[in-house]
């Protein structure tokens, strides 16, 4: 509900938005003419986000673009980052949200989601527990070394991303992810609704014969907000940030990075593997759920 | 004395190059059903393809997880058999090992015809074959596939040379001998002799040219092979993570060769009857060589199961038991045993080197080797760091779907029809040499 809601509101805000470019875009002969004549400039209503309505300078107008970043916009990093997620395994009960909201917005189907949410069981005598996977964005990408044409890259602030416009779907780069991150297109994908062109950012639309994989959603992060995981996810187990800044979130409380990664002895998948992965993870104890076999019919 | 033996010579020389002349004239229809039976083949596979093309890779059994299946495999075993190119006209050669000469020409042609089918299966393993030119556009050459690209086209170069330059001075016999020839066989005959009359210019030059590029096609035909090894050891998958899987390709390889040679001697001796010059005894010699090659396979076999058996960590182990005794077991021991043991048993004994019972046993081997490069490739993959979870039953086992069999089927399809295109072009036993050989070093017909 809470996301459906969300969902409308933004779209109220794009069209608002809307409203002012298309106003500036009819009348540039009006807007050169003003701006000689500051004062007597043509005034343009507009609803704020919270819903109040205000009357502004045409010339205050900035023209935004929707657009997410070209493919080769989306190759440099956004400066003076370096993104880590953090997974608290002692919180995560399968609510599989994470994947629904991850598959929504990156308009996935069911059969070849992003994100998956493992069960693991480190030794018999340990209990089981939920582990949800995503990308791991290695600072060591093995699939960035095989890539041969660099459709996959990795990027300044620790992202790894594919252009699905160069990819051409060798698959190596599925042989070698030791964490079996990458889905493939290996048929048509289902038709997708966007109103924008393609972009590595967004992952969308999909291309026959071509690798994806979760992207850590870097249009959200551009605009200095969260991955839809993190905020999906009903019991703030995945935590999202910056190891620069030194602060990660999980949407509800904000805490400094190092000082959780120490107290709760984080740990990392495959170290002895040198992939650097960004993707930490809190150790299973202390569990705010008892562990519980996923239901029938779940695919595992 | 001197006088008889220029006579005898002469004689000799004009009866070789009769016999081995006669299957470049046109002559009754044998082989146009078996050209009609390949080309049937292929046009299935054209069709299989065209479904991939149309609706993706969908159409293969291949899925996340399994993400490379019979196209990767078939490939190795592809590159796998045009090594043996290298191994007669160079190997042998520059050992002076004389008996392997009439076998040079087929190597050269097999090598020819797999290469280029091995490049062919690999751009129909492409998800998007039309983007092949963003691999020279955006190729990077830390990418072990771009060293693939580079060191498949260089090999296929030189091979072609080296079938080339050999076959000048047959060529210029061709062009003067087969006056009866169609058209455009003689003009094919005329332009590629390039005007070779045999002066001893034109001699020193022939032999400078083809010891160098006997010399050359050495380190590249290993690299060729050991590269498509490092496809498969610079990714973090258990059974491919070994430094000993070089070696391994390439013996295996060489293995494999020798018994794709040992098939066409039998067939070609047959179909063009000239056993007298592929002899039993040319078998007998082919038998050792075969026992040789495999017993330094089996070496390396031994070397690469039994380090990670012994200590069976993690998916590694996991990964052994799965071949050892899981699901891909049956398979596992058939090919060892009958691709890898037997042959090595029964060739050791004489009769073993007899031209039927080496027909089956490299028939054997040559099965072996390709379910090999099957139990190399796919069972890896099925053993990934992380458990295979959260997806469709279906992702955890692979059988190839029947436009994956079709396609492979035409790929060996193609790759005899190339060979059977070039035996009825060219002469397959090198004439020149046998002449020159036979002729006027009688001493070597003892062997
Ligand atoms: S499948 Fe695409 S992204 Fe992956 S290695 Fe091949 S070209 Fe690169």
């Amino acid at each position: 509900m809470k996301n459906k809601a969300a969902g409308h509101r933004r779209k109220f805000l794009k069209s608002s938005v809307y409203i002012g470019v298309s106003a500036i875009a009819s009348s540039p002969f009006i807007q050169r003419c003003s701006s000689k004549e500051p004062d007597k400039e043509k005034k343009v209503k507009l609803l704020t986000t919270d819903g109040t309505l205000v009357e502004v300078n045409q010339s205050n107008l900035m023209k935004m673009s929707h657009q997410p970043a070209s493919p080769k916009e989306a190759r440099k990093g956004i400066p003076g980052r370096h993104f880590v997620m953090v997974v608290d395994l002692s919180r995560c009960r399968n609510a599989r949200k994470c994947i629904k909201a991850c598959d929504h917005h990156h308009q996935l189907t069911p059969d070849r989601p992003f994100i998956k949410v493992l069960r693991m069981q480190d030794n018999k005598a340990s209990s089981p527990y939920w582990m949800p996977k995503k990308c791991f964005h290695c600072d060591n990408p093995p699939c960035v070394k095989v890539c041969p044409v660099g459709a996959t890259y990795k990027r300044s602030d620790a992202l790894v991303l594919i252009d699905n416009k160069r990819c051409i779907g060798c698959r190596f780069c599925m042989a070698a992810c030791p964490y079996s991150a990458r889905v493939f297109n290996w048929g048509k994908p289902k038709p997708q609704s966007t109103d924008h062109s393609y972009s590595p950012e967004t992952s969308v639309p999909s291309q026959i014969g071509t690798v994806e994989k979760c992207d850590f959603c870097p249009d959200m992060l551009r605009q200095d907000k969260v991955p839809h995981c993190i905020t999906a996810c009903p019991n703030g187990a995945l935590y999202f940030g910056d190891q620069i800044a030194d602060s990660v979130t999980n949407g509800s409380e904000t805490v400094r990075l190092s000082t959780l990664l120490r107290d709760k002895a984080a740990y990392r998948y495959h170290e002895e593997l040198g992939t650097e992965p960004n993707v930490y993870y809190l150790p299973p104890s202390d569990r705010l759920f008892p562990f519980k076999e996923a239901p029938e019919g779940q695919p595992s | 004395m001197a006088k008889d033996k220029i006579f005898l010579n002469d004689q000799f020389n004009q009866k070789v190059e009769k016999d081995l002349l006669a299957h470049l004239l046109p002559n009754k229809k044998v082989g146009n059903i078996f050209i009609f039976v390949l080309l049937a083949f292929i046009l299935v596979g054209i069709y299989a393809y065209y479904r991939q093309l149309r609706y993706g890779l969908i159409v293969t059994s291949m899925r996340d997880y399994t993400s490379w299946g019979v196209y990767i495999s078939n490939f190795v075993f592809l590159v796998a058999i045009s090594l043996v190119g290298s191994l007669f006209s160079s190997i042998l050669k520059l050992s002076k090992a004389t008996w392997s000469t009439p076998l040079t020409r087929i190597s050269e042609i097999i090598a020819i015809a797999a290469i280029i089918c091995a490049s062919v299966i690999i751009i129909v393993d492409m998800g998007r074959p039309d983007r092949f030119i963003n691999v020279l556009i955006h190729g990077r050459i830390q990418s072990p596939i771009i060293w693939d690209v580079i060191i498949i086209t260089t090999y296929l170069t030189i091979s072609v040379l080296l079938l080339y330059i050999s076959l000048i001075p047959d060529l210029a016999i061709c062009r003067d001998k087969l006056t009866d020839a169609p058209g455009w066989k003689k003009w094919f005959y005329k332009v590629f002799s390039i005007n070779w009359h045999g002066t001893p210019e034109q001699n020193n030059i022939l032999h400078k040219v083809s010891f160098m590029l006997s010399v050359m096609v050495i380190p590249v035909a290993f690299a060729i092979h050991t590269v498509t090894s490092w496809l498969f050891s610079t990714t973090w998958r258990p059974g491919w993570d070994s430094t000993n899987l070089g070696p391994y390709f390439v013996s295996g390889a060489l293995m494999a060769g020798a018994a794709v040679i040992i098939v066409a001697m039998y067939f070609i001796r047959n179909a063009l009857n000239i056993k007298e010059y592929l002899t039993d005894k040319l078998f007998d010699h082919m038998g050792k060589l075969l026992v040789l090659l495999s017993l330094v396979y089996l070496y390396f076999n031994i070397n690469e199961y039994l380090g990670p058996a012994f200590k069976m960590v993690g998916v590694e182990g996991e990964h052994i038991i799965e071949l050892f005794f899981g699901k891909y077991a049956s398979m596992y021991w058939l090919v060892q045993v009958f691709g890898l043991v037997l042959p090595i048993v029964v060739l050791v004994f004489a009769w073993g080197r007899k031209p039927l019972p080496m027909l089956i046993i490299s028939i054997l081997v040559l099965l072996g080797a390709w379910f090999k490069r099957f139990l190399i490739v796919i069972p890896s993959l099925q053993h990934p760091y992380l458990p295979i979870q959260d997806v469709d039953e279906s992702y955890r086992h692979y059988i190839p779907s029947w436009e994956e069999w079709a396609i492979t089927f035409a790929s060996f399809a193609g790759c005899l029809l190339i060979i059977t295109f070039l035996v009825k072009l060219l002469p397959v036993i090198p004439i020149w040499e046998t002449k020159k050989e036979e002729g006027n070093e009688p001493k070597q017909q003892e062997v």
